[in-house]
């Protein structure tokens, strides 16, 4: 979808934002729906200039670092119990959560 | 299945295993083991997506997948990254799952393979390696619930997903190829399918003539043949009244037993991925796929020719019996006491196995040990008890885990040896039947009949030959003039 963009050079439609915001289970207001689609489009059009770099020979990178092959032990280290008290909502023992549609 | 043709039916399955034999998570070093454990008590801020941390794989996690890989005569590719799958819900805590993916320069931890059922062969597209979501659970029903209440300490368990071709013709054919896989699994020691939740399977299903259906939610192998078939019969009626079969995906309802429809707004292109930036890439060399393939245990394949060759039993047995690891463990501990294998396997085959059917129970759950059966085989051997009587000790060893010695003596099931009471016995059933007799006289098929009788009435506590003996030699008696 982006890729596209890009290369349409043109910005994001009302539609894509509502998708967009959709996805991020984030309501916007027809306000918020123009000024993202503007804003979004200009990021996009500013992304499009890396397109112009001649990109013919070089190797996609996946990664920035050299490292490789990184693994731990199977071990068991103990839990922190802290993780669950910095959770914002919690129910009992549950992280408490909005319901989902 | 009527007018549909098996040829016209495409499954194709997705299946997710917890690889439960590593102790910790995929990324982080949380114990795996929480099943039964209070929520939120096995989480860290790796498993949590705390910003800052670093997910590290878990060097046991490659070693499983690999020997699954191995197993499945899949390919392992020689680079491996993990990706992004990005999408909001509570089940996953950093709003995303790492994964794997097939594009945009990504490449699954294994490719092709494929699993042998008879004379079929099962194409595998491919197996990664991913992480599990958290548990999702509701105050009152999904519907009315103010919010979602969400467990952790499942998120970031090991999966392995095994993705098949549309190679499947039946929901038969499905169960076949699941329980070969988790037989091929707990061989190699890395998934054990009778935990709850191990093992999990998304199922597509097309039928000529119609799009193909994604059925989700399927909790585990057991119901995959009653979803597949409920699933059959819905397109069916379909395609028989003329009506479209869209592309959907629908929700397995174990309660209601039905699918049903999933507004599922979610596309492939929404999520996202891409590749994730805080796991570098792992290379997989020939040289380590070696190493693994030394350590592997016997698969079901090899161990049912050796069943076949060590124990003489015939092909049909030996693939029955290796067809569930926990059935094949069972046979080999019965035969370290006992040498008689094909008699063994009978009793495993013919009496336990419709048993753990029809129960819908795992072999480890029942009440039955390897001693219970040997020890009966021996009271048949030595004439304590008739085979037939030894069906209903069986039976009885199944209930209630007592020893066969107990259970003959309790029911007083021990065979009569007295060939003073049987030959009354066989008096008063000649008495009884005089037709039966007649006809005895004259046809010698008849006698099984007089026969039935007579060990109805000795409630088959008496030795069918030494009794057909005595029975033959009074009917000549009666033929002679003899009374």
């Amino acid at each position: 979808m982006v890729d596209e963009l890009v290369k349409r050079k043109k910005g994001l439609s009302k539609k894509e934002i509502e998708h967009i915001a959709w996805l991020a289970r984030i309501e916007l207001s027809k306000k918020e729906v123009n000024l993202f689609a503007h804003q979004l489009s200009d990021i996009l059009t500013y992304f499009a200039k890396i397109d112009e770099a001649d990109t013919e020979d070089v190797p996609p990178s996946y990664h920035v670092l050299d490292l490789i092959n990184v693994l731990r032990k199977d071990e068991i280290k103990p839990s922190l119990e802290v993780t669950f008290q910095t959770v914002p909502q919690t129910k009992g023992r549950f992280v408490k959560a909005p319901r989902m549609t | 299945m009527s007018r549909i043709k098996s040829a016209e039916i495409k499954i194709g399955l997705e299946v997710h295993c917890q690889l439960t034999n590593l102790m910790t998570k995929l990324f982080c070093s949380c114990s795996s083991d929480y099943r039964g454990k209070d929520p939120n008590t096995h989480i860290c801020p790796i498993c949590m997506g705390m910003p800052g941390t670093l997910p590290v794989l878990n060097e046991k996690a490659l070693e499983d997948a690999t020997m699954v890989a191995i197993a499945l005569n899949s390919n392992i590719s020689d680079r491996m990254l993990f990706f992004r799958k990005n999408y909001f819900y509570p089940d996953m805590p950093k709003n995303f799952q790492i994964s794997q993916y097939d594009k945009a320069g990504g490449v699954p931890f294994s490719l092709g393979g494929y699993i042998q059922i008879d004379k079929e062969k099962i194409r595998i597209r491919r197996t990664q390696i991913e992480e599990d979501p958290g548990k999702l659970s509701y105050e009152g029903t999904i519907e009315s619930s103010p919010s979602t209440l969400v467990d952790y300490n499942r998120a970031g368990i090991a999966l392995i997903e095994i993705v098949t071709e549309p190679d499947i013709r039946s929901p038969k054919e499905a169960r076949l190829f699941l329980e070969k896989l988790r037989s091929i699994l707990e061989h190699l020691g890395v998934s054990d399918g009778s935990l709850e939740g191990a093992m999990r399977c998304d199922a597509n299903i097309s039928l000529k003539g119609g799009r193909r259906v994604e059925i989700k939610n399927i909790s585990s192998f057991k119901e995959v043949e009653r979803a597949l078939n409920f699933e059959i019969t819905r397109q069916k009626s379909f395609i028989e009244r003329g009506i479209i079969v869209g592309q959907e995906t629908r929700h397995w309802d174990e309660v209601r037993r039905i699918t049903v429809s999933l507004r599922s707004k979610e596309e492939e292109q929404d999520y996202r991925y891409f590749p994730e930036p805080d796991l570098v890439p792992v290379t997989i060399s020939k040289d380590y796929i070696q190493k693994v393939k030394v350590k592997m245990p016997e698969l079901p394949d090899d161990r049912m020719r050796r069943f076949i060759e060590q124990y003489d039993l015939t092909l049909q047995n030996a693939e029955i019996l290796t067809r569930n690891k926990e059935m094949a463990d069972f046979f080999e501990e019965c035969v370290e006491l006992y040498k008689n294998s094909r008699e063994i396997s009978n009793w495993l085959i013919g009496e336990l196995l419709p048993y753990v059917r029809d129960k819908n129970v795992e072999i480890e759950e029942l009440k039955v040990t390897p001693k219970h059966l040997t020890d009966m085989l021996r009271f048949i051997d030595d004439g304590t008890i008739s085979r037939k009587m030894a069906q209903s000790v069986f039976r009885e060893i199944l209930s209630t885990g007592k020893m066969p010695d107990s259970i003959i003596k309790e029911k007083g099931l021990k065979k009569i040896l007295d060939k003073q009471y049987v030959v009354e016995m066989v008096e008063k059933v000649l008495k009884e039947n005089p037709r039966a007799v007649e006809d005895a006289l004259t046809d010698e098929k008849a006698i099984n009949y007089l026969m039935g009788q007579l060990m109805k009435l000795t409630k088959g506590r008496i030795d069918p030959k030494v009794a057909g003996e005595i029975m033959r030699r009074r009917l000549s008696d009666l033929t002679k003039g003899i009374s």
